[in-house]
């Protein structure tokens, strides 16, 4: 009797659908007939010649063609959009391989009810399933199609992209072809002098950079609502509301006014030390002051939202710890450090991990500030600012080196992988200490 | 006690210069944007004569259209909080109440995507969103905002959800409420806190970002106020920064509000964050 289940599922491998009308489902193997024909029709004539871009890359070069008396610009192959168009295909592909083992599956179990003698789910019954027993895959289906195309696709080209030699000036389509060359522009990056040398030092800066923004932020964010926070101050909530205001203001405006307050020709801030004698200073144009102002900056628009969730950590902590260190006679900072702090580190040690990831990626605390800047001829298209995410963007956006960009975006994701994982390790050790509720 | 009298007497002083210097930059530009002509230095904080006129430059300028602007961008704001808040909550729904094969793998999977760098894929959606026509369009701004929300601002929203207790949905469940019922009559009232304050974020979000804005909206009637301000920033600053200073502050206003009105809820968001670990 095992043969219904097994002849259901060689039918549906054969043409999904079939195995379903071989066990009396009329409408679902209709439905799924359809899909699978349109899908054959589909990928036989598009199918090969995805896999072909992908792997080629194209084979005709942009020619001039003599055409008569004229030479004429006949186009060839464009390789990126030949590796974008075939990584479409490849996933739509993938989708319809998976379905096609899903209604074998569902042959096959339809066909083990058959043999036990049970009821065949009926057409409204099977779609009542898709809101009942499958839920979740349901609720699923459409954000997953969109995280599919929009940022699975678009990072997998990026990561591709590291493995061609996609650059300008002598491999941009239309003009010429790209080739896959392997690890090639990661030894450029590594060995090639102009390049490491850059790398290395815009590399030292983005981590001095994420240390010295999460610490700030996080510690200046803690002064501030201990200050806020002690016995005595009065209008707890005005100063609270005066303080956060920075971080209400988008970050867009906020770092182009600063920009201006910084200005070191006309901006106030050298306007009033001007006041008191004190000469220009370049903010933003001299190297060791624009990695300062950005810093700086960044704490600014940073400590407020470290402070409101300080002042809600420091709310959590029993008050009787306190009484109890006061009866034995504890000064404030002695309390500071043996009560406050601990607990402090404990809760909000995954968001300081999290902050430091994000620091690294901080696009737009650079950008907007100093653009990267002040730029230096001794970097390749960096400036001393340049974090390795804002090179990546002037590589891409202003020197068209697309390989580059996508290389240095692999390694930033290595490392904030890195970091991920010891966060991840950490807060797990952390979940068996019994120290918080 | 004086010990503690003069302490506190420091503390208030620190206060009150760091209000100042958090207070400082906004009432600069406020008060710059009334100031009259175009240059950045002025020899008085406050100027001797307010004037409108920057404000209703923006308005009117054939080069600057920040009525269209702001219309565009409110459209490109609301959909995308709509339906990236949607989609935000049926992934994190999904994720934290219920166990199903590869449910790992789909959480691990977010949480790789996170790590990259997203200026990475800004190239293939450029290329992506060429190749359906869709450039140049504030649909294309749309999708991708929404798409891009679930792999954003899943966790927190799965954070808050998984406290939940499960006692609730078993009850009901058990009087025979759907999987639908459940969710849309008792999961979503009690997660308001955290919806709101995915909405914000995502509003905040598509209302300020001026790069993908900037690399998909060419015509410039079709801009958003972000690449507008970015335009004013970049290309008229030095000849004109009272009218910059203006568009500074028509971009930050509303954004303001909605923090300074909504502020429970993000402080929400702060937490739910805090507490995930």
């Amino acid at each position: 009797m095992q043969r219904k289940s097994i002849l259901a599922a060689i039918l549906s491998l054969i043409a999904p659908g079939l195995g379903q009308l071989y066990n009396k489902q009329w409408i679902k193997g209709l439905i799924f007939l359809a899909i699978d024909a349109l899908g054959i029709w589909y990928f036989a004539g598009h199918l090969y010649r995805a896999v072909w871009g992908i792997v080629t890359l194209g084979e005709k070069k942009q020619q001039l063609v003599k055409v008569g008396k004229v030479y004429k610009n006949v186009p060839g192959d464009h390789s990126i959009q030949l590796l974008v168009e075939g990584l479409i295909i490849l996933i739509i592909f993938f989708i319809f391989v998976w379905l096609y083992v899903l209604v074998v599956r569902d042959a096959y179990k339809t066909g083990l009810i058959r043999e036990k003698g049970g009821k065949i789910a009926r057409f409204s019954q099977s779609v009542n399933a898709l809101f009942e027993k499958n839920f979740p895959i349901t609720m699923l289906t459409i954000p997953a199609i969109g995280i599919l195309f929009l940022t699975v696709l678009p990072i997998l080209f990026g990561v591709l992209i590291a493995f061609t030699n996609y650059s300008g000036p002598s491999h941009v389509p239309p003009k010429s072809l790209v080739d896959w060359v392997g690890f090639k522009t990661f030894v450029d990056l590594l060995t090639l002098k102009t390049w490491s040398h850059t790398f290395w030092n815009v590399l030292l800066w983005t981590i001095e950079w994420a240390v010295l923004s999460t610490v700030t932020c996080y510690f200046g964010g803690l002064l501030v609502a201990l200050l806020i926070q002690q016995k005595g101050i009065r209008f707890k909530k005005l100063w609270r509301t005066i303080l956060l205001l920075p971080f209400a203001i988008p970050f867009l405006c906020s770092a182009l006014i600063m920009n201006n307050l910084f200005n070191g020709e006309f901006g106030p801030i050298n306007q009033y030390l001007g006041y008191f004698g004190i000469p220009k200073i370049g903010w933003l144009s001299d190297p060791s002051w624009a990695k300062l102002t950005v810093v700086l900056v960044n704490a600014w628009y940073g400590i407020p939202v470290t402070m409101l969730l300080m002042l809600g950590v420091l709310t959590t902590i029993p008050r009787d710890l306190y009484e109890a260190a006061d009866v034995d006679g504890a000064t404030a900072f002695q309390k500071f450090r043996s009560i406050t702090l601990p607990r402090i580190l404990f809760i909000t040690s995954p968001v300081l991990i999290t902050n430091f990831a994000g620091n690294i990626n901080n696009f737009n605390a650079i950008y907007l500030l100093t653009g990267g800047g002040p730029m230096t001829g001794e970097y390749q298209f960096a400036g001393h600012t340049d974090l390795l995410v804002t090179w990546l963007f002037g590589l891409t956006y202003a020197n068209n080196k697309f390989n580059f960009a996508s290389a240095i975006g692999i390694i930033v994701f290595l490392m904030i992988a890195t970091v991920s994982i010891l966060s991840y390790r950490q807060t797990k050790s952390f979940k068996e200490e019994d120290l918080v509720q | 006690m004086r010990a503690s009298r003069i302490g506190l007497t420091l503390s208030y002083i620190l206060l009150i210069i760091l209000s100042v210097v958090s207070l400082y930059p906004a009432v600069w530009i406020i008060v710059s944007s009334f100031r009259p002509g175009g240059a950045i230095y002025s020899p008085t904080f406050l100027p001797e004569r307010w004037t409108t006129v920057h404000f209703t430059e923006l308005f009117t300028d054939k080069s600057f259209m920040f009525g269209r602007w702001y219309w565009n961008t409110l459209k490109i704001a609301v959909f995308s909080t709509i339906f990236g808040t949607l989609l935000v909550t049926l992934v994190a729904y999904s994720l934290s109440r219920f166990r199903f094969k590869g449910r790992q793998k789909v959480l691990s999977l977010l949480l790789v995507l996170n790590m990259f760098p997203n200026l990475m894929a800004l190239t293939s959606v450029f290329l992506l969103l060429n190749q359906f026509n869709l450039l140049d369009t504030h649909l294309a701004l749309i999708i991708i905002y929404s798409c891009g929300a679930p792999v954003l601002g899943m966790f927190v929203v799965k954070g808050y959800f998984d406290t939940l207790p499960r006692s609730l949905e078993e009850s009901a469940r058990i009087d025979g409420a759907s999987h639908m019922t459940v969710f849309m009559k008792i999961m979503l009232p009690l997660s308001k806190p955290i919806l709101v304050n995915s909405a914000i974020g995502l509003f905040v979000g598509s209302w300020i970002d001026f790069i993908l804005a900037r690399l998909v909206l060419r015509a410039r009637e079709n801009w958003t106020v972000a690449v507008g301000l970015w335009e004013l920033a970049t290309n008229f600053r030095t000849a004109n920064f009272t009218m910059f200073a203006a568009g500074c502050v028509l971009v930050a206003l509303p954004i303001t509000l909605v923090f300074i009105f909504l502020q429970r809820y993000i402080v929400e968001g702060l937490t739910a964050g805090a507490n995930k670990g």
